[in-house]
């Protein structure tokens, strides 16, 4: 994010002190997906606190990201229907084949991981989104497949480009 | 004051005291982990707490006021096994190796162990691995042993005013660590070692530099040269077992020997030689409208303070190289051309009682034609342990005189070791470069003492000089911000990171305390009252290397191999 869309977010709250802490984070996710180091800084800038301080406070929330939104963004649900079908093993076929942990980016920015709890499509348990399509019932193999296919549609996206 | 009943015991408190300072007071001690002195309770690990009659809970006597009448029970069998509980507890989510352990036999969790009886594991957890940082040349992090007590982030935070770490994640995950994770070397961490200091585990810890050493040592092809830091000789003597404050200046000499150092030299001396450049510099910055206040340049935590935080005070840094570069710079470039050694296989240790010195001989600036200052720096306590490897006794040892042309000091060199000592020996020179006569009264008493800020106008030859001393990067800020706000009386300022100077060093020996480091400078004061040679303009050793070598002080010499600069540096503040 620009330093200026920082400024105007930050500039909405007039007088802020610690306590807009949390608020101006969200807000600033909000536009970018994620919050860069730069916005980090400027934001402790502003609230005069140390980068530490506003990085412990974000990880102390699940809300927060720290790298930028792959391309294809996947959410696994972790709510309880889903736990109880296996959204666990889910999450950590996605980590194992992503190389990465919920919350991160793949290094090729293609995909990211998130958690969420319940997103209400119990029946589909254990589901995922990815970009706001929902696949139901996934497997491990189902997994495997589904990936696969992103990344071929989108080799072949990019080539016709 | 009030009355309260400790133990059965009629003990006398203060209105709105906590009642752990009551306690203390009476003598009856109370363990305490998260507690730190003089900074206001977090209340974090509950291990404090004691039983009071009539309290359904047990109360943490560390963030918890006497009323009178209170009746308090230390030990009663519900507040021990509580404590026990929760040292069982923790040790259910620590690494059970303290064999291999930098704390091992001087942990305070290990002691709590011990005192309270813990025989079996009653509890298991599923621990955490994390990474072990190594990545900075003077603080290791280890959050394997964290307890999470808080104190290291206090320290960083309230003391130092760094905040270069803080409790990131949550739950089980928690870790100490610096903004997104980063490693220390990329973190806005000073390595001041202060958090090595309250740290009860072995979590934070200093990098060794022991192999490299020991390695050099038993090389033949190595001439290992030491330098001691002027608060060494008062401050190791405890680690072997005697009072603060002891002065073992000469008998460190000879273990340094025994050790097989092929030659000894001491800091102060390139104490001296510091205030002769940096009193010089003063005088200069004055006469030809330099920018001033100058500061001093000695304590390599407050100059990557600046660097990072008030980037636009650098050309007020003196650039003097601290007594341990000039020292390192003066071995590698003339002490060896002088005695035939190639300057290549010269290893130079310094002895310190710092852990940012271990940075501060990494730094690039800090080497001349591509070769380092110094090679490696150990604290006082790896010393310590190093004399206890090699089995020498200390009582034994008999005092043994320094090598020359670098063993000599004035006792104003001596005083760098506490706050205010650079500015007294300082003072003392500026006054004869000036007036070319001496001070009536050596000792400038305003600068003395542990008081975290001191100042004083001093008239030299009609000129008023308005002089500060800061030690805890806190309190340099809250300088730092006057002049920024537009203070100008200041001419000179001492800044010393540790709060009390080197003899408070994040290389000290643990459980240094104010009672201690009250020792400790008493000691400093008396060497310099029973010194005859007691200003740095009169060190014959000091003069002889003027006129051998240096010509004068800010000359073209001085200036290549005992001066320097610094630049902005870039982290996550
Ligand atoms: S920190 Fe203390 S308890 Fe933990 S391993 Fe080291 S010595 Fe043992
Ligand atoms: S060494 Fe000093 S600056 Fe670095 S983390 Fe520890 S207390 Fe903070
Ligand atoms: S690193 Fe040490 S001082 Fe810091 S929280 Fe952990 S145990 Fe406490
Ligand atoms: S020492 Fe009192 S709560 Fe930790």
């Amino acid at each position: 994010m620009s330093e200026t869309t920082i400024e105007k977010i930050i500039k909405k709250f007039p007088d802020a002190g610690r306590d807009s802490l949390i608020p101006i984070l969200q807000e600033v996710q909000n536009i970018d997906g994620y919050l860069s180091r730069n916005a980090v800084l400027e934001i402790g800038k502003y609230l005069q606190l140390p980068a530490s301080k506003i990085y412990g406070v974000a990880t102390f929330y699940n809300q927060f990201r720290f790298q930028p939104l792959g391309k294809y963004h996947i959410t696994v649900c972790r709510g309880t229907a889903c736990h109880v079908k296996g959204s666990a093993t889910v999450l950590s076929i996605l980590e194992q084949e992503l190389k990465i942990k919920a919350g991160q980016t793949t290094r090729d920015g293609l995909f990211s991981l998130e958690v969420v709890a319940c997103i209400g499509a119990c029946g589909l348990a254990p589901v995922i989104s990815i970009n706001g399509t929902f696949y139901a019932q996934v497997d491990n193999n189902k997994i495997r497949q589904i990936l696969r296919d992103y990344r071929k549609n989108d080799s072949i996206a990019v080539q016709n480009n | 004051m009030i009355e309260i009943e400790v133990n059965n015991r009629k003990v006398k408190a203060e209105a709105g005291e906590m009642i752990l300072s009551a306690l203390e007071r009476a003598g009856v001690k109370v363990p305490t982990l998260c507690h730190m002195k003089d900074l206001v309770p977090s209340g974090a690990c509950r291990i404090c707490s004691v039983e009071v009659e009539g309290y359904k809970n047990l109360v943490p006597s560390c963030s918890y006021p006497v009323l009178e009448g209170m009746k308090i029970k230390t030990n009663s069998p519900r507040a021990i096994r509580a404590r026990k509980t929760i040292i069982e507890l923790l040790l259910a989510n620590h690494l059970q190796d303290c064999l291999y352990c930098v704390r091992n036999g001087d942990c305070e969790l290990q002691t709590l162990a011990i005192q309270y009886g813990v025989r079996e594991k009653r509890y298991l957890a599923d621990r955490c691995e994390h990474f072990l940082d190594m990545s900075s040349p003077a603080i290791v992090r280890d959050q394997n042993r964290c307890i999470l007590c808080g104190k290291c982030v206090r320290v960083c935070e309230e003391i130092m005013g760094v905040s270069a770490i803080d409790f990131i994640n949550r739950g089980s995950k928690t870790v100490i660590a610096p903004a997104f994770n980063q490693s220390m070397n990329v973190s806005s961490c000073i390595n001041c070692g202060q958090c090595v200091m309250v740290c009860p585990t072995g979590a934070l810890r200093e990098k060794s530099s022991l192999k490299e050493v020991t390695d050099a040592l038993h090389d033949p092809d190595k001439f290992v040269i030491v330098q001691h830091a002027p608060a060494l000789s008062v401050t190791l003597a405890e680690e072997f077992g005697m009072k603060p404050g002891a002065d073992i200046d000469k008998k460190i000499v000879n273990a340094f020997r025994r050790l097989g150092f092929n030659r000894v030299f001491d800091t102060s001396y390139s104490a001296d030689l510091t205030i002769m450049e940096e009193a010089s510099e003063l005088v200069s910055r004055i006469q030809s409208n330099g920018v001033l206040p100058m500061m001093t340049s000695c304590s390599p935590g407050w100059i990557k303070y600046v660097e990072q935080f008030y980037p636009e005070f650098i050309p007020n840094i003196s650039t003097c190289k601290s007594p341990q570069q000039m020292l390192g710079a003066l071995i590698k470039n003339y002490y060896a051309q002088n005695e035939g050694l190639d300057p290549a296989k010269v290893f130079s240790v310094a002895i310190m009682p710092c852990t940012a010195k271990k940075f501060e001989a990494k730094r690039p600036e800090m080497s001349w034609n591509n070769i380092a200052d110094i090679d490696a720096v150990l604290t006082t306590r790896e010393l310590a342990r190093l004399i206890k490897m090699y089995g020498i006794e200390f009582d034994s040892l008999v005092p043994n005189e320094p090598d020359m042309p670098f063993g000599k000091r004035s006792s104003a060199g001596k005083l760098f070791g506490g706050t205010g000592g650079v500015m007294e020996a300082a003072i003392r020179t500026a006054h004869y470069l000036i007036t070319n006569r001496e001070m009536d009264d050596l000792v400038v008493k305003e600068v003395r003492g542990l008081k975290g800020i001191k100042e004083m106008k001093i008239t030299i030859d009609g000129m008023v000089l308005g002089v500060a001393v800061a030690s805890g990067i806190m309190n340099a800020q809250k300088i730092l911000e006057e002049i920024k706000a537009g203070r100008n009386d200041l001419h000179f300022i001492e800044v010393m990171t540790c709060p009390g100077g080197c003899i408070a060093g994040g290389g000290q020996p643990f459980n240094t305390d104010q009672k201690k480091i009250t020792a400790r400078m008493q000691a400093l004061y008396s060497i310099d009252q029973n010194e005859i040679t007691r200003a740095s303009h009169l060190n014959k050793a000091v003069a002889d290397l003027y006129k051998d070598f240096l010509e004068k002080p800010l000359s073209e010499r001085s200036h290549q191999l005992l001066h320097t600069h610094y630049s902005e540096r870039e982290v996550m503040v």
